[in-house]
């Protein structure tokens, strides 16, 4: 599908190694989360409700603290700048998925070390980051604990329907996430280009496309 | 440094995975660690401190029943009084003012109705006096550990001593002087004469209470199995003063659910009484079931595990009868299903339970109370609601069944039954049977007879099964066919979805896949293109 030539190209360091790593885990945890969470919503039996049920909690919990270590990481590196939402070059990358990638045009807006991030990937990494992902610990944190809402005064305005209607909303929504997100990786130079980026941490980028400030995330 | 790095991140992955096991499911409830009951047997005949062979008062020629009760109370001198105020003794319960609840009052079932104020003289063959309820208390059909038919003996002791055939008549004094002295608190057979029976018969009332129960193993009963805990029926069923817990009319059971090491004087000995509240291990999720989810629910997986236990009654199909004579149709197992005095029925083993929500009290239809005939009566029914606290999902028996009812006034009809009293199991008169037995209780009756479907609850809480036997959560919590899928108002995780969001969450993942492939099938088809710029 490539139509550089590799000099062209120039190699940037784009992810760190606890970039990667995070990312990656996060991408078993949520997995696990999403077969043993279907499961106990009854769509399959294959580990049993009893085992599902285990997993999903204590997977879920595992990925509250990892999620924990991936905020601290985020603002002692400064690298919540990343997410900062815009809506500028918003519509030409939007423009660029639907029609100037068919026509073999260039990327607006290509990555850079200090701009990870399209306008669209900051609203939706924002978007997972910042309100989702959250929505989804607290509403599981909830499930997991329904049974101290009496001590807590939580019930009975609290209902575990309530629960459990937000949390599988955004189950779905994380389901679609996913699927558009690793539909995306194929759109780089190369189809597996984005994926081998996540792995080894150098990304291929085109060397003429310059930077513009606004962009920078220092 | 790359080496601390990577030894750092494998540090920070194996936390991740370690300590949510660290952190108990629910960390508050970590009070109650007395988990595993002491095996505790109860096997001995003889736990009093008297041995009653040695009481003057017992080593006498016994010419009546009376004469033994009397010789118990000189000893035991309020026990005639205390017996007096039980529901053994009234058939009615104690904790209705009015007097109406109970066999002996006003509350009427679907086996054989109502026991017309008492006057429908078979139904007393199980009570606890001499000649049923007439000539007083009889201490020994609950006490004497010897199986002693004491009418027939006595019959048969007065005829061969008026007959002046003594020897006979004294082996016959011999074995009333036996077990007039061997003495004890009930065991499973003194129980077991009425409340196995109940109902006109062996498995008939209650599905957890059968003849397999004198003699269960333990995978039967893990308590009363002789291979385990070997509890006789006085362990849980506690008693004050004759007053024996345990029963449900209108007793509120369910309000102190307290373990044994928080109050010792519980007067009734629940689950809870030994395995407290938490009895799963610490983290379980089990023990979060245990505010809303009875321990019998998971516990007894199925009731008549051995014998089989009466599911239908259909009064409507008595009074055939075969040249003039009532007859009786047994099915292979020797269960009957057809009895000219009582109509048809049927019968099932291995039955799975009904749930409901229970606290511990089951209401009942008073005869007199008006019906529909047109839809099922729930003839008893377990009182409670997910929003009581003290009630619970608890397992039933239900026997439904066919019975007599005034198609004028739509009410029940307590037909008189005894042979003795000329009853319909004599003369196959609905109109006469009707007529009297409405008489009894002070009911109208029109002469129009029909009969209508009825509902009647039996709480399960016998016949505990292992721990092995227990139910697994998918019993309960799949989508469709489950065992709870009648209790409604409550959201439970695997049973209840929301339709409209399934809907459109997977609506919303196909959109996504139709489109990522579209895209992709797009940027194929205009590789060319690009080729060209």
């Amino acid at each position: 599908m490539s139509h550089h030539t590799p000099d062209k190209m120039k190699r940037i360091y784009l992810y760190t190694r606890y970039e990667r790593s995070w990312h990656w885990l996060q991408m078993v945890f949520i997995a696990v989360l999403l077969f043993t969470g279907l499961e106990i919503h009854g769509m399959y039996n294959i580990l049993g409700f009893e085992e599902a049920v285990e997993i999903h909690n204590t997977v879920g919990i595992a990925w509250l603290i990892a999620f924990a270590f991936f905020i601290f990481w985020l603002f002692t590196t400064g690298e919540w700048k990343q997410y900062i939402p815009t809506t500028k070059k918003l519509f030409s990358v939007m423009h660029y998925y639907g029609f100037g990638i068919f026509m073999g045009r260039p990327h607006p807006v290509p990555k850079r070390k200090e701009a990870k991030h399209n306008p669209l990937q900051r609203l939706t990494y924002l978007g997972l980051a910042a309100a989702l992902l959250p929505l989804q610990m607290v509403s599981g944190i909830l499930y997991w604990t329904y049974n101290q809402w009496g001590e807590w005064g939580l019930s009975p305005s609290l209902t575990l329907g309530m629960v459990a209607l937000v949390h599988m909303a955004i189950a779905f929504a994380i389901l679609i996430f996913i699927i558009i997100h690793v539909y995306m990786t194929t759109t780089g130079h190369t189809v597996f280009a984005h994926i081998k980026a996540m792995v080894s941490g150098w990304e291929e980028v085109e060397k003429t496309v310059p930077i513009e400030d606004w962009e920078k995330a220092k | 440094m790359r080496r601390k790095h990577i030894t750092l991140f494998c540090l920070l992955i194996a936390a991740c995975l370690l300590l949510p096991g660290v952190i108990p499911a629910t960390a508050v409830n970590s009070g109650n660690n007395a988990k595993t009951p002491l095996a505790m047997t109860d096997t001995s005949e003889k736990q009093t401190t008297a041995d009653h062979t040695k009481f003057p008062a017992l080593n006498q020629a016994f010419e009546t029943g009376q004469a033994i009760t009397e010789a118990c109370l000189s000893c035991h001198s309020e026990a005639d009084d205390q017996i007096h105020q039980t529901i053994h003794w009234n058939w009615l319960s104690p904790y209705d003012a009015e007097g109406k609840t109970g066999k002996a009052g006003y509350s009427i079932n679907n086996f054989c109705i109502s026991a017309n104020k008492m006057e429908d003289s078979d139904c007393n063959s199980c009570h606890i006096g001499w000649n049923k309820k007439e000539e007083g208390i009889n201490c020994l059909l609950c006490h004497s550990q010897k199986d002693v038919k004491w009418r027939d003996e006595f019959k048969d002791y007065a005829f061969f001593k008026e007959s002046g055939e003594l020897e006979i008549a004294d082996e016959i004094q011999g074995r009333i002087k036996e077990g007039a002295q061997s003495i004890g608190l009930p065991g499973r057979r003194n129980c077991g004469t009425c409340h196995f029976y109940g109902g006109g018969g062996e498995g008939v009332k209650h599905g957890d209470l059968d003849a397999s129960l004198h003699s269960p193993d333990k995978n039967l009963d893990v308590h009363m199995g002789q291979d385990s805990e070997n509890f006789r029926c006085t362990r849980c069923h506690t008693t004050t003063a004759h007053q024996i817990a345990g029963r449900v009319y209108s007793t509120p059971a369910s309000m102190h659910r307290k373990s044994l090491v928080e109050n010792d004087m519980v007067p009734k000995i629940m689950c809870e009484s030994c395995h407290t509240a938490t009895p799963h291990k610490e983290g379980d999720k089990m023990n979060d079931h245990t505010d809303k989810v009875a321990c019998q629910t998971c516990h007894i997986p199925a009731f008549a595990r051995k014998n089989s236990t009466e599911i239908y009654w259909d009064w409507s199909k008595a009074g055939n009868l075969k040249n003039g004579n009532p007859y009786i149709d047994n099915d292979a197992t020797g269960r009957p299903i057809y009895k000219s005095i009582k109509g048809s029925f049927k019968w099932e083993k291995n039955v799975m339970p009904e749930y409901y929500w229970y606290n511990g009290s089951v209401k009942t239809v008073m005869a007199g109370d008006k019906i529909n005939p047109k839809e099922t009566t729930r003839v008893s029914w377990p009182v409670g609601s997910r929003e009581d606290p003290n009630a619970r999902i608890f397992p039933f028996k239900v026997h439904r069944g066919k019975q007599p009812y005034d198609t004028v006034h739509n009410i029940f009809i307590a037909p008189l039954l005894s042979p003795e009293e000329n009853g319909y199991w004599k003369t196959f008169d609905w109109q006469d049977s009707s007529k009297r037995g409405m008489e009894i209780m002070g009911l109208p009756f029109s002469g129009q007879i029909g009969f209508a479907d009825s509902e009647y609850v039996f709480p399960t809480t016998h016949m505990v099964a292992p721990e092995k036997d227990a139910l697994s959560c998918m019993e309960c919590h799949i989508p469709s066919a489950g065992r709870m899928t009648n209790l409604a108002g409550f959201y439970m995780p695997g049973r209840d979805a929301f339709k409209l969001l399934d809907m459109a969450g997977w609506a919303g993942v196909l959109a996504a896949c139709a489109g990522v492939l579209l895209h992709g099938l797009g940027r194929l088809f205009t590789i060319g293109r690009k080729k060209e710029n």
